[in-house]
């Protein structure tokens, strides 16, 4: 369908204002993380102002982020590891058989307030004395994740052909030898989905550290309030921290977009 | 893959052979066991506490005290009421204007385009942002004396507003910042739903001499419903329970006048500030059965939909 001339420039017109309304925020964050905070404060130089690292310097050596940054990394890649183990075969079963009252339950997960859940465990693990350890915010980050991982590999296990398991099972493979040597190969596309989103989710993750990370086990989202002062705030370091936490999600974004978007919109069109 | 290399039912031992028959369970058990351990029962317990007076200390004491709670939480009308008033204006508003907006953009994009990569790379920005930072960076822009919002403002010649600052002000500037971020989840999931659309239905009526509104009003939007549906109930559990934005741009309790708190800012409080746990699980509770209850409105009115 081409479409008439007038329709395509307001098109124009409004997909530029979209973008602009989308990404001006995110520009103006990068550059305030750029100025010093004279400058912040200086309304003529908005836009054009000598740039300085010396907020990201700040951010990186005197606030400990380069800790925080591996703290989230290491909670990050626990939680998306031992989600899919736990994760990828459960949905395969869940989507072979049919289990779809199982698959409900793993799927409540989403609708339940995490703050219902953080109470007990707070409960639970403050008197094993386990809060502030690594252990129970990679656990709290698989609650996110396992119930991402099975709802995005049930789709995908659902729409593989049956055939190809079955012709392996006449050359003599076993059930699960067909699963791991012929399903498991050919979703891996669906296993980068959900891992990289699951990894997503778990970085941007702020509840949970809040309540249950110490001071050596705090995650990024959680450090930015270091920040923030009763009295005053320190915008640059501010926004050079919140850079730091979502520039490389963004990167991941830009990189991986095509397994982003189908992990955020799987589902959404089977109705 | 040489055939040779394939072990044959016949040499594969005892174990592979009970794993092979049982692997339905196997396979999903430990998922299962995670989840019962680590959501059923914090959910069961949950109910419990709500029933408890329980508080301060999580080592000390507590007794049984039946739908107590319940009525103290139901009658109070200085926190729990305005953030049930709150979370559900909060819900509304931004559901509202995502789905609008979001469904404004999708048509944009739904067909193809030179430059449809970027456009797409820059809807995906917003919604993979950590949402503290996203906060942290909408307060800056929104400060009352050295924000871009009140800067940009001047330009068009509309006086300062005090945005976040403001007791009135501080809840709807936090619907904008959840539609800045959360629009784009519609627009994708929309997206989703038009590429998936046949398009002789919509060629049929360009025939018929149908115009432009009436193929989207009587082609594709019902068409498209079911999809609407998806991404409105998507959209509205999370909403209901924002709570990264509220934190970052207000503080704990919503901000000095509790201005942005709503049910989730409410429960952590309780929770985490002043330790009352079995009030803070009675709120739960009630938000669980709000959440479950405008679910399962949706979903009723989904079937209608078809």
């Amino acid at each position: 369908m081409r479409a008439r001339t007038p329709f395509r420039t307001f098109r124009v017109v409004a997909l530029v204002v979209v973008v602009l309304a989308l990404l001006a925020p995110l520009v103006w964050m990068v550059a305030a993380s750029l100025k010093t905070n004279v400058d912040i404060y200086d309304p003529t130089k908005a836009l054009v102002f000598a740039p300085t690292f010396e907020n990201y310097a700040k951010v990186l050596q005197q606030a400990n982020y380069v800790q925080f940054i591996l703290n989230s990394l290491w909670v990050a890649f626990a939680s998306t590891g031992l989600s899919l183990v736990l994760g990828v075969p459960a949905a395969y079963s869940m989507s072979r058989f049919a289990m779809r009252r199982s698959a409900l339950v793993v799927l409540m997960a989403r609708v339940i307030p995490a703050v219902s859940l953080l109470v007990p465990w707070y409960y639970v693990f403050s008197n094993l004395r386990l809060v502030g350890g690594f252990g129970v915010l990679v656990l709290s980050h698989m609650f996110v994740a396992l119930p991402l991982i099975v709802y995005i590999m049930m789709g995908y296990f659902d729409g593989l052909p049956q055939e190809l398991e079955e012709a392996a099972l006449v050359d003599g493979l076993t059930p699960i030898g067909a699963f791991r040597r012929i399903t498991l190969p050919l979703s891996l596309p669906g296993v980068a989905t959900a891992g990289i989103l699951s990894f997503i989710f778990s970085w941007n993750n702020f509840m949970f550290a809040l309540v249950l990370s110490s001071a050596g086990t705090k995650t990024l989202p959680v450090a930015i309030f270091d920040f923030v002062g009763y009295a005053s705030i320190d915008w640059g370091g501010l926004m050079a921290a919140s850079t730091v936490v979502t520039l490389p999600i963004m990167a991941i974004a830009l990189f991986a977009q095509k397994y982003v978007v189908s992990g955020l919109t799987a589902g959404a069109t089977k109705g | 893959m040489p055939a040779s290399t394939l072990p044959t039912p016949a040499a594969t031992g005892g174990w592979s052979r009970w794993a092979n028959a049982h692997r339905k369970w196997l396979f999903a058990a430990p998922a299962m066991v995670f989840v019962a351990v680590l959501i059923v029962f914090p959910v069961a317990w949950t109910v419990y506490l709500s029933m408890t007076d329980a508080e301060g200390s999580v080592r000390a004491d507590f007794q049984f005290i039946g739908f107590a709670n319940y009525v103290q939480v139901l009658t109070d009308t200085t926190r729990f009421w305005p953030a049930v008033g709150r979370t559900a204006a909060f819900t509304g508003v931004v559901l509202l204007v995502e789905v609008l907006l979001g469904m404004a953009v999708a048509l944009l994009l739904w067909r193809p385009f030179r430059g449809e990569k970027w456009v797409r790379v820059a809807i995906l920005m917003p919604l993979v942002a950590t949402p503290v930072a996203v906060g942290m960076m909408w307060r800056l822009i929104f400060d009352p004396n050295i924000g871009l919002a009140n800067t940009v403002l001047g330009w068009v010649g509309i006086g300062p507003q005090p945005w976040l600052a403001g007791e009135r002000t501080a809840l709807p500037t936090t619907m904008l910042i959840d539609v800045w971020q959360w629009t784009p989840m519609v627009v994708l999931i929309l997206l989703a739903g038009l590429t998936s659309l046949s398009d002789e239905p919509n060629e049929a009526a360009l025939i018929d001499g149908a115009s432009a509104w009436q193929r989207f009003r009587f082609v594709t939007l019902p068409l498209l419903m079911p999809t609407v549906v998806v991404a409105i109930l998507l959209r509205g559990i999370d909403a209901l329970k924002t709570f990264d934005i509220l934190y970052a741009t207000k503080g704990k309790g919503g901000g000095s006048f509790n201005e942005v708190e709503t049910l989730n800012v409410y429960a952590y409080g309780l929770s985490f500030d002043y330790n009352q746990y079995g009030v803070s699980s009675t709120v739960l509770m009630l938000f669980f059965l709000i959440i479950i209850g405008s679910m399962w409105a949706l979903t009723s009115r989904r079937k209608e939909i078809g």
